[in-house]
């Protein structure tokens, strides 16, 4: 009797949206390649991420005061006063860290297995616009608290825009609103912070997940698993079932539903983060001083500029570069072309082959340097700048450009491994 | 070639016992997010309770006092509007105060404490407006009763125990807050007796 | 390469404390969960620091709930300016005649745990010496040239630095302070008055972040249900994955 008066209602609602169609297409007979490995957790974890930040900073803007004499108090109102505050704050401040820690990982599965090659590179396009929209919105986030570093940092990286020959001046005047860093630049970058923003990057979220399924995901072994109709054995094609989309122009090969099988490794991996996310907010909120910098416990003063000024960690990199140059226009093109550089890589990498696994000690070599470079721009990018720490950032520069010129040489006659004909797992 | 598992009763077990378990971490990341819309430490601060000195109110003097930024209003009733209290009863909507608008000591007839002296929160229970005192001319609201409280906004009349008269827009009695004497000269409104 | 990641993220708190500190500070061993402590580390800052620095983002009231002051307690002997018990923990100074008198008004000190760290704050408090070209008569070895006065001194003493000249190779004099004795003058022992600042350090860490013995019991909840939560999730992933592999 429930159960027809259910199926009467879910008859209803597909005769007008199509619900169960959406519902088989993308998640119940979505095909997913059955070798994803521990990289394939971060992209339901950004996700996560995200709506943690969505729900956390709608209710923190309900006690937050967007002004430059209230904002910094409404922070220890919302950490004293408000019943649970504290939480909420501490989830959003380490969500922000969260979200880049899942995010590089994210983009570093895609760097080693080749996800951003033909034909996912608008995934790729759309995921580093995320990226990018992703730095301004905790850019403009790190400034609400009005603490020190907010301040100052703001201070630091909006001057960067008065690099640009002939408006640069014009253009840090307008940015901020004020011949200083002021209530005018705090709300605007509230405004931005949370509204604009988190509007252009759910935009962008769902455009990267439109753009990856109307291709499907790629895997560790960088094989496709959409291979031409008619060609596959039925041990291949297994014993699901998937959607007409997929599976009527294509042999789907190694895959196996989205849902239940993926849903539940997610849930598994969804646990296994929050125990991680949860020890953080619960017992090292601060993160030692790199998710909540020290002299961001002190009040903005314009007149006094605190020791040492370092952006939050996940900047440190491509400040790092920046630093590393000693001409202040040349340094902000570098560290733009840094970030840049990462949109052209579909383009950049010439091989036909995906995977690591299969690719040559040339690339295996060039992404492991690749990566230590970063690494240590990132630390250098955190601690102040002395001689010895300039030359090695100045090295580690060279190295994370390197990768990409190196990688267009050697990628267009690539000697790789043959590629498997099904996936292994 | 179905995309239905084979349900053995340990896939059922297993599905269930997640899914509760996961919907009681649901449940309770939830609770931070309701409690934080409870009133904040600088809210129950500013609704603290109020302490008014009676030291120098005259006979049919009205003092106002801001509690839970509310009108409070602390009334000095003479002896005569005592008397002329309980003889309009017929022409009231709750003489005995039998709806719950006051604490249980101020359930009497003159919904108060003490008799020469009553305290209300001066909203009306129509809409939220404050009524007006008029001490000495209801009577061109209400024939032949010298004081009580007239809202302007609708036309609501209360006698001076806030009792609502019949025929106007407002339902209910004044609201009586809870308040107590800390001495004679001085009452706390906001908090009963005994309760710190 | 993995091994050179985590020997990169292990180095990298030592390399960023390594930049900062220049005088040795001594670990503040504070104990949030000594009550006694922190009541007595609250009265030594309403006696001797509350005259110029504010805790402003404090309540009163939540100092008395936490540290279990009843409130009376706490209205007759912990509050000096004319407060209600709900309020702010401010105080009456005037900041521009503060900033006249100091050369800058006296800091906010609710978040003071926060940016300096105890270990900072207790080193100071025991830090200061007799210095007579100072404004105050004293000086400071973890803040040089402070502009505020030893106002422990009454517990304290003032202690005399022992000052080693240096010449360095450009032939330029330093002064180093190398010790400080006790002048013997202070109510205090050498040890009582570092218990004292103890409790005072504890105090401001408390005041930094009076949420924090809470955050940590609400954590061990927290982990130990998602533990549950995890070993269900992975129980079940596995029953499911039986069809594939």
């Amino acid at each position: 009797m429930l159960k027809k008066l259910v199926m009467d209602g879910i008859d209803w609602i597909d005769a007008r949206i199509p619900m169960t169609d959406t519902w088989n297409k993308h998640l119940a007979q979505y095909p997913t390649p059955v070798n994803f490995n521990f990289w394939y957790f971060f992209g339901s974890l950004a996700m996560l991420v995200l709506v943690n930040q969505i729900l956390t900073g709608i209710w923190l803007t309900m006690h937050y005061n967007p002004s430059a004499e209230g904002a910094f108090a409404s922070i220890e109102y919302i950490m004293r006063d408000v019943p649970y505050g504290w939480l909420l704050r501490y989830m959003h401040s380490t969500g922000a860290s969260a979200f880049f820690v899942v995010i590089y990982l994210h983009m570093f599965r895609g760097l080693i297995y080749g996800s951003y090659q033909k034909p996912r590179e608008l995934i790729w396009i759309f995921g580093m616009l995320i990226f990018l929209v992703l730095m301004a919105e905790a850019f403009m986030g790190y400034l609400l608290p009005w603490g020190q570093m907010s301040f100052w940092g703001a201070q630091v990286i909006i001057s960067l825009f008065g690099a640009i020959p002939v408006i640069g001046d014009d253009l840090t005047l307008w940015i901020r609103g004020d011949y200083v860093i002021s209530g005018a630049t705090l709300n605007r970058f509230f405004a931005l912070h949370v509204v604009a923003l988190p509007l252009a990057l759910v935009a962008l979220v769902f455009l990267h997940i439109v753009a990856l399924h109307e291709v499907g995901s790629n895997n560790p072994d960088g094989v496709e698993i959409k291979q031409k109709k008619g060609t596959a054995s039925e041990e291949a094609k297994g014993k699901f079932t998937f959607h007409q989309q997929y599976s009527g122009k294509k042999d789907i090969i190694d895959a196996v539903p989205f849902h239940p099988y993926f849903t539940v490794k997610d849930i598994m991996g969804v646990s296994a983060f929050l125990i991680c996310f949860a020890a953080v907010i619960f017992f090292i909120p601060e993160g030692g001083g790199f998710f909540l910098e020290p002299p961001n416990f002190e009040a903005a003063n314009g007149l006094k500029t605190p020791d040492h000024i370092a952006p939050v960690w996940y900047y440190t990199p491509y400040y790092a570069i920046l630093r590393a140059i000693p001409d202040k226009l040349i340094g902000v093109v570098f560290f733009g072309g840094s970030i840049a550089i990462l949109f052209l890589l579909p383009w950049l990498d010439r091989c036909k082959v995906k995977s690591i696994r299969y690719r040559s000690w040339k690339h295996k070599l060039n992404i492991t340097q690749f990566t230590i470079c970063f690494i240590v721009l990132g630390v250098l990018g955190a601690l102040p700048a002395t001689p010895l720490y300039t030359i090695i950032a100045q090295v580690a520069s060279v190295g994370y450009f390197g990768f990409f010129i190196a990688l267009f040489v050697y990628s267009k006659n690539e000697k790789t491994k043959p590629l498997p004909t099904r996936l292994t797992h | 070639m179905s995309n239905e598992p084979v349900n053995s009763g340990r896939r059922k077990f297993l599905t269930l016992t997640t899914g509760v378990v996961g919907g009681v971490g649901a449940a309770a990341v939830a609770v931070p997010f309701v409690k934080s819309w409870s009133p904040s430490e600088k809210a129950k601060a500013a609704g603290a309770p109020v302490s008014v000195n009676i030291d120098k109110i005259q006979p049919g003097q009205l003092i106002r006092v801001e509690w839970r930024g509310k009108p409070v209003w602390v009334v000095s009733r003479t002896d005569k509007v005592i008397e002329e209290l309980p003889k309009i009863d017929n022409q009231l909507r709750d003489p005995a105060s039998e709806e719950p608008q006051q604490p249980d000591y101020a359930t009497n007839e003159l919904r108060s404490i003490k008799p020469e002296l009553f305290v209300a929160v001066g909203i009306c229970t129509h809409l939220g407006c404050s009524p007006t005192y008029l001490p000495d001319t209801f009577g061109e609201q209400v024939e032949g009763v010298e004081s009580g409280f007239f809202c302007p906004c609708h036309g609501s009349k209360f006698d001076m125990a806030g009792r609502v008269f019949q025929n106007v827009p407002a339902p209910l009695n004044l609201v009586i807050p809870p308040h107590h004497y800390v001495s004679d000269t001085t009452i706390l409104i906001g908090l009963d007796k005994g309760d710190a | 390469m993995k091994k050179l990641l985590i020997a990169l993220v292990a180095f990298l708190p030592s390399f960023v404390f390594a930049a900062g500190a220049a005088v040795h500070l001594d670990k503040a061993n504070y104990d949030l969960t000594d009550k006694v402590s922190l009541q007595n580390g609250a009265k030594l800052f309403m006696n001797y620091c509350a005259a110029c620095h504010s805790t402003a983002h404090q309540r009163y009231q939540r100092v008395a709930t936490d540290l279990g002051i009843p409130d009376q307690l706490m209205k007759d002997n912990l509050i000096f300016t004319d407060s209600k018990i709900g309020d702010l923990m401010k105080n009456s100074m005037d900041k521009k005649d503060a900033a006249k008198w100091f050369g800058n008004a006296p800091l906010d000190l609710t978040l003071e745990a926060r940016l300096r760290g105890p270990d900072w704050i207790y080193t100071y408090l025991r830090s200061f010496y007799k210095d007579d070209s100072r404004p105050f008569g004293v000086n400071n070895r973890v803040f040089k040239d402070v502009g505020m006065p030893h106002v422990l001194e009454e517990l304290q003493g003032i202690p005399t630095a022992e000052i080693e000249y240096v010449v360095d190779a450009d032939g330029v004099e330093h002064a180093n302070v190398i010790a400080l004795h006790s002048s013997e003058t202070g109510e205090m022992s050498s040890d009582e008055y570092d218990r004292a600042v103890l409790d005072l350090v504890n105090f401001l860490v408390y005041s930094g972040e009076p949420n924090k013995l809470e955050r940590q019991n609400l954590g061990f909840w927290v982990i130990g249900f998602l533990i549950i939560l995890f070993i269900l999730s992975y129980l079940l992933k596995k029953e499911y994955w039986r069809d594939i592999h």
